[in-house]
């Protein structure tokens, strides 16, 4: 599974604060990976990536199957 | 488990017919709504759609591929748990072997004089946002009751298209919940922004004959308004669930699970759960915000696929964010139960601020201004809430901190 963050992310922070083991947050509060490639999610953090995508007030997150 | 029904078709019971797809339920799957409309997100209703920004596409949840059997427009008016059935408005009666009760609120309205005259509106649902929306389109005066978070958001909104805006509100400060630190702060910023600002000012009436016409205040002024939007908080729609005998103060009473007091085949989630958090020491709380509804509205899901004894708690910090003009406030933890508000970070222009708030001596909540970055740190501590001594030290001692506050020990 891959993750990855549109542009309409706007810094909520929720996905970082829940799994800091996946993301983490620019200088402005914005995930790293905003609008950019897509990350690689290892199998034990797949619930954890599906509540994040859940609880992105942008929609911002999107999970790809590979 | 064959059968799985979730009463309430916004965003908390979206989120748990998602998540107990995906968690693997191939049953059937029942969502019974209020409204005609399918989930949207709730948000932007006071923001971007009111501001005509966003379109009505724009707030729907995406919610396809579910393998879903709608029930929109129907609401459900009682549970007979005897024989495991919802019955809807319409006198259909759903059968469940285990239900998830995702009702929502909906807004307190006027409680006084005027509150039916053409001209008043709420602001909770997708029709109540377009019709404010329509009602902005003739450039009105705009008069607010109430300074709470919708309140305010409507304020910045009509504010932004120069339209003349009072806003009301019996507390001192708006936005009680944050504290009266940060309450002044944006009281400040509203009125920058040219809101005429009545705070510790109580209203008599809604005055008018057939249409709205002005806010009577408790000293007798009468402040002309052709639009009047009550922002009073909310009430969580229980009442449906009077007769079923589950426990509904201050709503629907829940364990750490989410699973209803006495009904293992009975999960709640979103805003009438009332719930025992670590934060609140074990006592139930209710709150109505929407990560909140979105996170317990997942567990709710997949608890509800598990046996009691396997269900996981919701115990993270709770999250709430409102933009105001070019203002981000978020919130992390239960600020409203602070005792007291302290301002721990801050910019030296001001413009970015993070303040603790603190209940018997320990961080129970996070205020962030324009701070977004700085509340990772802060999730971690309220995890194992420190006291008040300690967090200072800790905020002292990290680089990343935005800076002390002026006059700061």
């Amino acid at each position: 599974m891959k993750l990855c963050v549109s542009e309409a992310c706007q810094g909520h922070g929720r996905c970082y604060t829940l799994a800091p083991q996946l993301l983490s947050s620019d200088d402005e509060g914005f995930v790293t990976i905003r609008g950019g490639d897509p990350i690689d999610v290892p199998d034990d953090l797949r619930e954890l990536a599906e509540e994040v995508e859940g609880t992105c007030p942008e929609n911002a997150i999107s999970l790809i199957e590979s | 488990m064959q059968r799985l029904v979730v009463v309430g078709a916004s965003l908390a019971g979206l989120r748990a017919a998602q998540a107990a797809r995906k968690a693997g339920f191939e049953g059937d799957l029942v969502m019974i709504g209020a409204e005609r409309h399918q989930p949207y997100t709730r948000p932007p209703l006071s923001k971007e759609l009111l501001a005509g920004e966003h379109t009505v596409d724009r707030v729907q949840l995406p919610c396809d591929e579910l393998g879903v059997e709608w029930r929109l427009g129907v609401p459900a008016v009682s549970l007979d748990r005897a024989r495991r059935r919802v019955v809807l408005s319409d006198g259909d009666e759903v059968q469940y072997d285990r239900l998830i009760l995702a009702t929502g609120s909906r807004p307190r309205r006027w409680p006084g004089a005027g509150a039916e005259l053409d001209g008043v509106h709420v602001l909770r649902n997708l029709d109540d946002a377009l019709a404010l929306r329509k009602a902005f389109d003739r450039r009105p005066r705009v008069v607010i009751v109430g300074a709470g978070f919708i309140g305010c958001e409507v304020a910045q909104t009509a504010r932004k298209e120069d339209l003349e805006v009072t806003l009301i509100d019996i507390a001192a400060t708006p936005m009680l919940p944050l504290g009266v630190e940060t309450g002044e702060w944006c009281a400040q910023l509203h009125r920058d922004r040219g809101v005429d600002l009545r705070l510790g000012t109580g209203v008599a009436g809604l005055v008018g004959d057939g249409r709205v016409e002005a806010v009577e205040l408790a000293d007798g002024q009468h402040i002309p308004a052709d639009v009047v939007v009550v922002g009073l908080g909310a009430l969580p729609n229980v009442e449906w669930l009077a007769g079923s005998g589950l426990e509904l103060e201050p709503g629907l009473a829940c364990d750490a699970t989410l699973t209803a007091t006495g009904d293992p085949d009975i999960l709640g989630a979103g805003d009438i759960v009332a719930w025992p958090h670590p934060l609140a020491d074990g006592e139930p709380i209710r709150i109505e915000h929407w990560t909140v509804a979105a996170e317990q509205g997942q567990l709710a899901g997949r608890n509800a696929l598990l046996e009691p004894g396997e269900r996981k708690p919701y115990v993270t910090p709770p999250y709430f964010w409102t933009d105001q003009y070019d203002v981000k406030i978020q919130s992390l933890g239960l600020p409203g139960r602070a005792e007291e508000v302290e301002l721990l970070e801050c910019t030296p222009d001001r413009s970015r601020l993070v303040y603790g708030g603190e209940r018997d001596g320990r961080l129970v909540g996070i205020i962030a201004i324009n701070a977004a970055r700085r509340l990772g740190s802060y999730r971690m501590a309220l995890e194992d809430p420190p006291v008040f001594d300690e967090l200072r030290a800790r905020v002292a001692a990290d680089p990343a901190a935005l800076g002390a506050p002026v006059g700061a020990a």
